[in-house]
């Protein structure tokens, strides 16, 4: 069970103050939850670029030379519930509510597929009743036509729901718990189905075993003492690899942007820190994914080519029926890296990388 | 020194994987240059309907041998299923069987391999099961009618070499299909080390595809497999405990002279 994970977490989090050198277990194959939560803490700038070299060898390792690309498409912002820090909440009045129907889906799509992508990630807001269950398996069934892999980021499902959307195409379901500390997360989701902690918490089980291949967690740092949240999930990743050693787990770490409310985050989070979480994740969990979203300012996001991450974002737009221009909707949250795909596909060659579009064979998995 | 192998004659023991690679530009040199002649190639890397220059089909030349590689496979049945589009897509027969179990040391899944090599050697495939050490797998195979085993000299990518030496000669010695040893080979020597056991060839991956310069170290591998194929084909001199006469002198020194 992930509850006792994450009580253990706990217990591990109230001995927070203990130093030790991290050379000592930098290297080792497995380190201990302690030895984590060390690396989370350090907050030497040697031991950072001691880190990043450590994660460099290990994401070559494990994954080459290679970075794969995807790209977002929200289909619809309409949204049930009042999360305090999302551009798509209830709250947000001045909103322009939209939501594509199947021909501009298509639309969309072929746009997205026009760049060279063949990774997408469906998202909606958290709403049933105008985005339901039907919606998001008709969004799926469109896309699997045209691209090898596609993942939704949509409410929580049920097994049986996502075993309907792997029977038809979906390979990957991405869900962020925000924040793993039960009281702040009560406190930022008062009402919705988002509201529900441990249905939420679960989704990534309920995906897995109803037959999608990839799943990526992920908090959204600056609603929480980060070092808590990020622990956390590193565990729960850890707990989902151990429990399905064939499926593909990614580890998420999107800081908090403006998204046209006025929430203030209640932790600054510094690239330092980013730098820390990824490394981090990437020693903790070998073969862990980690995506890098374009949430991120393309300083930042280049330099970390080959420093841990395994999968950018590119061209994304964060508005609905943003790729073909019909609408111009309000955004979820602000994009920091505006260049489109060439353009990153031109800074990962640089970089002595290549652009990867495929990871899985269209077709296989339905 | 070549070898026939799936129904074609082999002169470079040598097999190069491209799924890590930086760069698919570098494969036409390997090919003309260090007569690299059989390439895996992942299905997944393949994209047929872009030919933006991104496919890896793009860049292998048409008379390079083109091994198929069902990664991402979870089951037998995405294995066949794989392999299918995968010989559509590149005309190649040659299909490696990788069906990883678990994906932390990629370790494949002999059960499942074998079934997807029963359904696969029936469709005509010239098979090549990648496979954890295992002599009985391995003769279930050969009966069943495969090109040759893939055995893993240690996890992919883990640079270890050949750390089951035990299990791999016990491959070797005892089927009659060529055995390429296949992931964990991380330096020179142990390519070398792997065709002294007598393997028939072998294949590398990430250690050329993280290497500063992948040209180089294919070339270093594309060496060090001659000369350990050649020194096995010689006859490599047997391990003793003490020190052997080299010199006719030491018969007179030992005054063990008739």
């Amino acid at each position: 069970m992930i509850e006792e994970v994450l009580k253990e977490a706990d217990k591990i989090l109230k001995e927070r103050n203990q130093k030790t050198s991290i050379e000592n277990f930098l290297f080792k194959e497995k380190l201990s939850p302690y030895e984590l939560l060390i690396l989370l803490l350090d907050d030497n700038d040697e031991n950072l670029y001691l880190m990043a070299e450590v994660s460099k060898k290990i994401t070559e390792r494990y994954f080459g030379k290679v970075i794969n690309l995807f790209t977002p498409l929200y289909l619809s912002n309409y949204c049930t519930c009042g999360c305090s820090y999302c551009g798509f909440s209830m709250e947000n009045r001045n909103l322009k509510r939209i939501k594509l129907n199947e021909e501009e889906i298509l639309k969309e799509l072929k746009t997205i597929k026009s760049f060279g992508i063949d990774s997408i990630l469906l998202l909606t807001g958290c709403d049933m009743i105008n985005t339901p269950f039907e919606y998001i398996l008709s969004g799926v069934k469109i896309a699997k036509d045209m691209f090898s892999e596609v993942a939704v980021e949509v409410y929580s499902l049920k097994e049986e729901e996502y075993k309907i959307l792997a029977q038809n195409g979906l390979t990957g379901v991405t869900q962020y718990q925000e924040t793993y500390n039960k009281e702040v997360y009560d406190k930022l989701h008062p009402y919705g189905p988002k509201r529900d902690y441990y249905y939420r918490l679960y989704t990534q089980e309920r995906a897995l075993k109803g037959g999608v291949k990839e799943v990526t967690l992920g908090v959204l740092l600056g609603l929480n003492d980060p070092i808590e949240d990020v622990f956390k999930m590193i565990l729960h990743a850890e707990y989902l690899m151990k429990k399905f050693p064939n499926a593909e787990i990614n580890v998420s770490f999107p800081r908090f942007r403006p998204a046209g409310t006025n929430f203030k985050e209640s932790f600054k989070i510094t690239d330092k820190m980013m730098l820390r979480f990824i490394f981090s994740a990437r020693i903790y969990l070998k073969n862990v994914g980690i995506p890098l979203s374009t949430r991120e300012n393309s300083k930042f996001r280049d330099a970390l080519i080959g420093y841990g991450i395994t999968k950018m974002s590119a061209g994304s737009k964060t508005c609905v029926g943003g790729y073909s221009k019909e609408y111009y909707s309000g955004n979820q949250f602000e994009n920091e890296d505006k260049r489109s795909v060439e353009e990153i596909i031109e800074v990962i060659k640089r970089k002595g990388y290549r652009p990867e579009f495929t990871n899985w064979v269209k077709g296989v998995v339905a | 020194m070549s070898f026939i192998v799936g129904g074609k004659s082999i002169k470079n023991r040598l097999f190069v994987g491209t799924g890590k690679l930086p760069d698919y530009s570098i494969l036409k040199r390997i090919y003309e240059e260090l007569n690299i002649e059989v390439f895996a190639v992942a299905v997944r890397r393949i994209n047929p309907e872009k030919g933006k220059g991104y496919s890896v089909l793009d860049f292998l030349p048409k008379e390079a041998v083109i091994m198929i590689n069902t990664s991402g496979a979870r089951n037998y049945k995405e294995a066949v299923k794989i392999a299918m589009i995968g010989r559509e897509i590149t005309n190649s027969d040659w299909i490696k069987i990788e069906i990883s179990g678990e994906l932390k040391y990629l370790l494949p899944d002999n059960e499942e391999t074998l079934k997807a090599a029963e359904i696969l050697v029936k469709e005509g495939f010239k098979v090549f099961p990648y496979i954890f050490p295992d002599l009985v797998l391995a003769k279930k195979l050969e009966d069943i009618g495969v090109s040759a085993v893939m055995p893993l000299g240690s996890p992919i990518g883990s640079n270890k070499g050949i750390d089951c030496e035990l299990l791999l000669k016990a491959i070797i010695n005892e089927i009659n299909i060529p055995v390429i040893i296949d992931a964990g080979i991380g330096r020179p020597s142990h390519a070398a080390k792997a065709m002294e056991l007598g393997a028939d060839a072998v294949l590398i991956n990430t250690a050329i595809a993280t290497s500063p310069d992948p040209f180089s170290m294919t070339k270093a591998f594309s060496m060090a497999v001659s000369a350990g194929r050649l020194a096995y084909e010689i006859g490599l001199p047997k391990e003793q405990e003490h020190a052997s006469p080299s010199s006719p002198l030491t018969d007179l020194i030992r005054g063990e002279t008739k």
